[in-house]
């Protein structure tokens, strides 16, 4: 298990504070404006940053992160620019956990082997793969665990608890839960199921549980986090991007500020 | 993901097809021993290919899927039915019919089309959706979404929608959309809503993407009836046991007409259903040879064609691994060719074992070659073939003649041309 992740939680626990954790397409709008943005939001409260590996085909997302992955791919942003990206950033930050998002093909282009190695010499600390369920995750899951790269996998309200049990077991560094039913933008939060699914998954795990999917403002933000251990905002932050592309100045400001909006009404 | 699961479950005939990336080479496998109807483990692994990469948030439906496909299959109620469908409402069985005259013309082995043309609605695709259909009625689900890239599977789809009474969706990508407008309307007269898909390369593949998410959101009354023999586990197996009644009557229907089994095989490849559809039957008879035409468009050099098996490496698109027309980065390259129906990056999980395991042969034609054969068998037989049967036909015209004139090939001519007829007519310069 990835030490900076392990140690993120059992800070946040000890301070007792739930987790924020913005998520960006790396790449997206342009690859100069990414380091700087995950920069940003750590010092508007960003506790972990996931990073979404840009990909041509991203069927479990919305409109909102698929023209993400359509911006950074327009400059051809690959997995071996997001772990040079990574490596810039850990220059002047060697704490702040991050975790890298995305979709299975462009890892196993990359190879399994060499890319756990790199992604452990450049400070990567966790993988998410949204179309890689633990029953096919073995050979994967092995080679990340023998680079301490935490794989991190997806809940949803569907999943049952014998699958609970299959991903608690497969999981490390934290657990992801999907609030809802559907792609990533869309919008029905429903608190309290959130909360009794939530419960329901800790009964079979000591993993923190992020939560994330229809998470957009303050309000929704410290609702979440009042009943889970952290708090996944993705479309909301990409949103700011989509609509102010070239704009560098207003996507950090803007993107700092609602962050710092969240976090204040998380720590309330 | 060991080699200890695939030897447990398909027991110890198919122990020699690995399930490990690091090392699944097959080139030292006795095709003698295999046992071809469980090629794949009960996860639906073809070797390294298939499986199920599909997000959580889609396995509930999927496993739901699979459990109620698996209590129906054998059910002799449900295959009734859908035996009974294909009789008396898709006009099976469809004829195999010897192209004499294109034989003699081509001047080597003897041609037969197994006419899937005939079935209704003009192609094979129908045999699947009846199936699918079914099963979502059985499992209660009142909406029927699908994926459509020549409109076929569309058509075929929004058809057993109507008469079942279901509500159908068909995502379609915009250039299919436009290349392939009768179709389209087509499915908005049998009561299908098509929604045109603008992301990415805006053809099958993103008409894909676009059906997930539907049914990502909708999974509690939707049912997705997946057109090709691709897709998360069991949709290749499942898609596959549909189809299979084409190779099934073929082989007795030439075993009647010409007292023994064909020499060769060809059907063309996007997906891959109509052609596993005419081969499986045929996968244990070693003595048959099995050639899969995939799609060259403007030539497999350019670049600019739908061939994964001839051209790319394995991948993961869709739910399954399989050959994937992909970037050194791993993105989804946008595959070109003529036909719709076979302008896909990937290739249905069995075919990719098929080929590794040097059982069936991957070729390809351009565009040009199979708009040759189009014309071809129009013009020779009165028969105007589909533009993705036309790349089989394509290739039996460079086959037939370097075989001997007693020996037989059965085609699968997999769909009547009638919807290409815009596009034909657009390359020859005349507004329809």
């Amino acid at each position: 298990m990835s030490g900076r992740l392990t140690e993120c939680f059992a800070t946040l626990k000890e301070d007792n504070r739930k987790a924020l954790i913005p998520y960006i397409t790396a790449g997206d709008s342009n690859p100069t404006i990414t380091v700087p943005l995950m920069h940003r939001m750590v010092e508007a409260g960003a506790d972990i940053i996931e990073l979404g590996v840009p990909f041509s085909d991203p069927m479990a997302d919305g409109p909102t992160i698929q023209l993400a992955c359509e911006r950074a791919l327009e400059h051809h942003t690959s997995l071996h620019d997001v772990v040079d990206m990574v490596t810039e950033f850990r220059q002047t930050n060697t704490t702040t956990p991050i975790v890298l998002m995305g979709y299975l093909n462009p890892v196993e282009a990359f190879g399994y082997e060499e890319f756990a190695k790199a992604a452990k010499e450049c400070g990567i600390d966790g993988l998410l793969t949204v179309d890689l369920p633990p029953e096919e995750s073995t050979q994967l899951v092995a080679v990340l665990k023998k680079y301490d790269i935490d794989p991190i996998f997806l809940l949803s309200p569907t999943t049952t608890e014998d699958r609970i049990g299959k991903i608690v077991h497969a999981g490390s560094g934290y657990l992801y839960y999907v609030s809802l039913k559907g792609v990533t933008g869309s919008s029905a939060l429903n608190v309290d199921e959130v909360a009794t699914n939530v419960a329901k998954i800790k009964t079979q795990t000591t993993l923190p549980v992020g939560v994330g999917f229809g998470i957009k403002d303050a309000e929704s933000a410290s609702a979440v986090a009042a009943v889970s251990d952290g708090v996944i905002v993705g479309s909301a932050i990409v949103k700011i991007i989509e609509n102010n592309p070239d704009d560098t100045d207003t996507i950090l400001d803007q993107i700092g500020a609602l962050l710092s909006s969240m976090r204040e009404a998380m720590d309330k | 993901m060991s080699t200890v699961r695939t030897e447990t479950v398909n027991g110890r005939k198919n122990s020699q097809i690995k399930n490990d990336l690091n090392d699944h080479d097959l080139s030292n496998v006795d095709l003698s021993t295999i046992d071809w109807d469980n090629l794949a483990d009960e996860n639906g692994h073809f070797g390294i290919y298939g499986g199920c990469f599909a997000s959580e948030t889609l396995m509930e439906a999927i496993q739901e899927l699979d459990e109620a496909y698996n209590s129906l299959k054998n059910d002799p109620e449900f295959q009734a039915s859908y035996d009974n469908d294909l009789r008396n409402y898709v006009g099976r069985p469809s004829p195999l019919y010897h192209a004499e005259r294109w034989s003699k013309q081509l001047g080597g082995a003897q041609i037969y089309l197994k006419r899937e043309d005939l079935n209704h609605t003009g192609a094979h695709k129908i045999n699947n959706t009846i199936g699918q259909a079914l099963l979502a009625k059985h499992m209660g689900k009142p909406r029927i979404i699908a994926e459509t890239g020549a409109g076929q599977h569309g058509v075929a789809t929004a058809t057993i929608a109507a008469r079942l009474g279901l509500e159908c969706v068909v995502y379609m990508g915009e250039v299919d959309v436009e290349r392939q407008a009768p179709n389209v309307y087509r499915m908005k007269l049998l009561g299908a809503e098509v929604r045109p898909v603008s992301s990415g390369s805006k053809t099958l593949k993103d008409a894909l993407n676009e059906a997930m998410r539907d049914w990502v959101t909708n999974v509690d009354n939707t049912f997705y009836c997946i057109g090709t023999v691709a897709g998360p586990h069991p949709y290749p197996s499942m898609v596959r046991n549909f189809q299979t009644i084409i190779g099934r009557e073929a082989k007795e229907q030439c075993l009647e007409q010409t007292g023994r089994l064909p020499d060769a095989l060809i059907a063309c490849i996007g997906g891959g259903s109509n052609a596993i559809g005419l081969f499986h039957e045929f996968l244990a008879d070693l003595d048959v040879k099995i050639y899969g035409v995939e799609a060259a468009g403007h030539g497999l050099a350019t670049g600019e064609h739908a061939a994964p098996l001839s051209m790319a490496k394995p991948g993961v698109l869709h739910g399954n691994r399989m050959y994937l027309m992909a970037d050194k980065d791993g993105q989804v390259v946008e595959p070109h060719s003529i036909s719709a129906g076979l302008d896909y990056p990937g290739v249905g999980p069995e075919h990719c074992l098929l080929k590794d395991l040097g059982r069936s042969h991957a070729v390809a034609v351009t565009d040009d070659e199979a708009m040759e054969a189009f014309h071809s068998l129009t013009r020779i037989e009165g028969i105007i073939p589909a533009l993705e049967s036309s790349h089989a036909l394509a290739y039996a015209m460079k086959l037939a003649p370097t075989m001997d004139k007693d020996k037989t090939i059965i085609i699968n001519l997999s769909g009547r041309g009638d919807k290409d007829i815009n596009t034909v007519a657009a390359l020859e310069g005349i507004k329809l």
